[in-house]
């Protein structure tokens, strides 16, 4: 007897893009609202970020129900630990339980490509990147999602990081202003949108500073 | 249902899952209006290729303040209705007043789809959830591997193609009950044309903060004289 196939697949890709940049003393977290399945559009109004505490924010783009879960759990975990610990969770401590949250999943995985962005203990930007089973990283800035490989390589170029290999460790964050580097993710989320179908009709800009969290919205193109 | 271990000693085949949809239902489609939701279905059920039921109900009322529309697996839909049933039953009985609305109902089935897929056997449907509540209108769909949004119209299946083009062009804001359920006609027509599995029986349900009103099963008009497609083969011999 032949072994069985499956005819449906438990993984589905709903598309999209995130982009994070860290600054002196602010993060940019953004991703498109756009929401696919195949070659057609589901919804053009989806909000992939998540505020999971006060100084930090999560953008996931892939499998949308894998995403929309994850959430949902870091959520409920946070709860508890200010329950616990009567405080909010810092940035790199939430950083540390998403990855640990993924490899949970290590054979089930959530199909979920996130960037995590906020303000580390001393009000410093930072951002931290992960694969889909909890690998990451903190870097300077990151992008994930399918236009990962358009934005990348242009936030690579404009942003160059330090290598974290050298010694006296030089800081990742950029030294652009908040305004500039809101600029350049507007640009970056532009040129995306050209190329990659699953990037387009609106983008949703997540800013958190000393003075707290701030939304703003650009229209993208919807074709 | 047994549901051996994968542990068993034995063959995979012992595992019953989900491998394939049995009988299904097409396309539902749902759109917000000026008074709360309208959603469409046809009463059709197909087993494959032969449309073999004709007066399958595929949109129903679930407590006060939704409706449920289902394309896919029909036995899959009941159980669905069932469990439902069980949560408002539970609702009420707490008697506080307070009642489920659209949004905890859409909320139940994301968790329910997903779970089901998450163990590798899932229900096979795609759920339209449409309700209003203290004024507050909401339309949502779930897919049967979870994935979940919420619009201004939503459409399962076919009507994802064929409607929804349709419905981003000519929807609007406070859409009055005859423009809402012309334009759903519109495409309930069009997915009659073109999707096989479609049945010439629809019905049109609409919810208020008021109630629900399930409409009487009835027919569209439809036109199949249209010059271009008379003599087909008139600019190329021998095709068909």
């Amino acid at each position: 007897m032949t072994k069985q196939q499956a005819n449906w697949s438990p993984y589905d890709n709903n598309g999209g893009t995130c982009v994070a940049i860290a600054g002196a003393d602010y993060c940019v977290i953004a991703a498109d609202t756009r929401m696919s399945t195949g070659y057609s559009i589901l919804t053009r109004d989806y909000s992939k970020i998540c505020k999971l505490a006060d100084k930090c924010v999560m953008a996931s783009s892939g499998f949308q129900a894998d995403v929309k879960a994850l959430q949902k759990v870091l959520s409920a975990r946070h709860l508890i630990y200010q329950h616990q610990h009567n405080k909010q969770m810092s940035c790199p401590a939430m950083g540390q339980l998403l990855s640990n949250t993924l490899y949970y999943k290590r054979f089930f995985p959530y199909y979920s490509f996130n960037v995590l962005g906020g303000l580390d203990n001393e009000g410093k930007g930072c951002v931290y990147t992960y694969d889909a089973v909890g690998s990451y990283e903190r870097v300077g800035y990151s992008s994930q999602g399918s236009g990962a490989t358009l934005i990348t390589p242009f936030l690579d170029n404009q942003l160059k990081s330090p290598s974290p290999l050298l010694l006296p460790a030089k800081d990742a964050v950029t030294p652009l202003s908040e305004t500039e580097a809101i600029d350049l993710v507007k640009t970056c989320f532009a040129s995306a949108t050209e190329r990659d179908i699953y990037t387009g009709d609106k983008l949703e800009i997540v800013v958190l500073n000393a003075d707290g969290i701030r939304r703003e919205y650009m229209e993208l193109r919807k074709d | 249902m047994k549901l051996l271990d994968s542990t068993d000693s034995g063959n995979n085949s012992s595992i019953e899952r989900t491998q394939y949809p049995y009988v299904t239902g097409t396309s539902v489609i749902g759109i917000k209006y000026k008074d709360g939701i309208l959603m469409a279905a046809d009463m059709g059920a197909s087993y494959g290729s032969t449309l073999r039921y004709k007066s399958v109900e595929r949109v129903k009322p679930v407590g006060k303040h939704s409706l449920i529309g289902a394309s896919g697996e029909i036995s899959d839909f009941q159980e669905i209705l069932r469990s439902l049933d069980e949560l408002i039953l539970y609702d009420n009985m707490w008697d506080d007043g307070n009642s489920l609305g659209p949004k905890e109902v859409h909320n139940y089935l994301t968790r329910m789809m997903y779970n089901r897929r998450n163990k590798f056997d899932p229900l096979w449907n795609s759920l339209v959830l449409g309700g209003v509540k203290n004024g507050q209108k909401y339309l949502g769909m779930v897919s049967m591997i979870g994935v979940h949004f919420e619009d201004n119209h939503v459409a399962t299946g076919f009507g994802n193609h064929l409607a929804r083009p349709i419905l981003r062009d000519e929807w609007h804001e406070n859409l009055t009950f005859e423009d809402g359920v012309k334009l759903l006609e519109k495409c309930m027509r069009v997915l009659l044309y073109r999707d096989r599995s479609a049945v010439n029986k629809l019905q049109i349900a609409k919810i208020t903060e008021e109630g629900v009103t399930v409409s009487q099963p009835y027919s569209l008009k439809t036109f199949w004289n249209f010059n271009a497609f008379q003599n087909p083969t008139a600019g190329a011999e021998g095709s068909w």
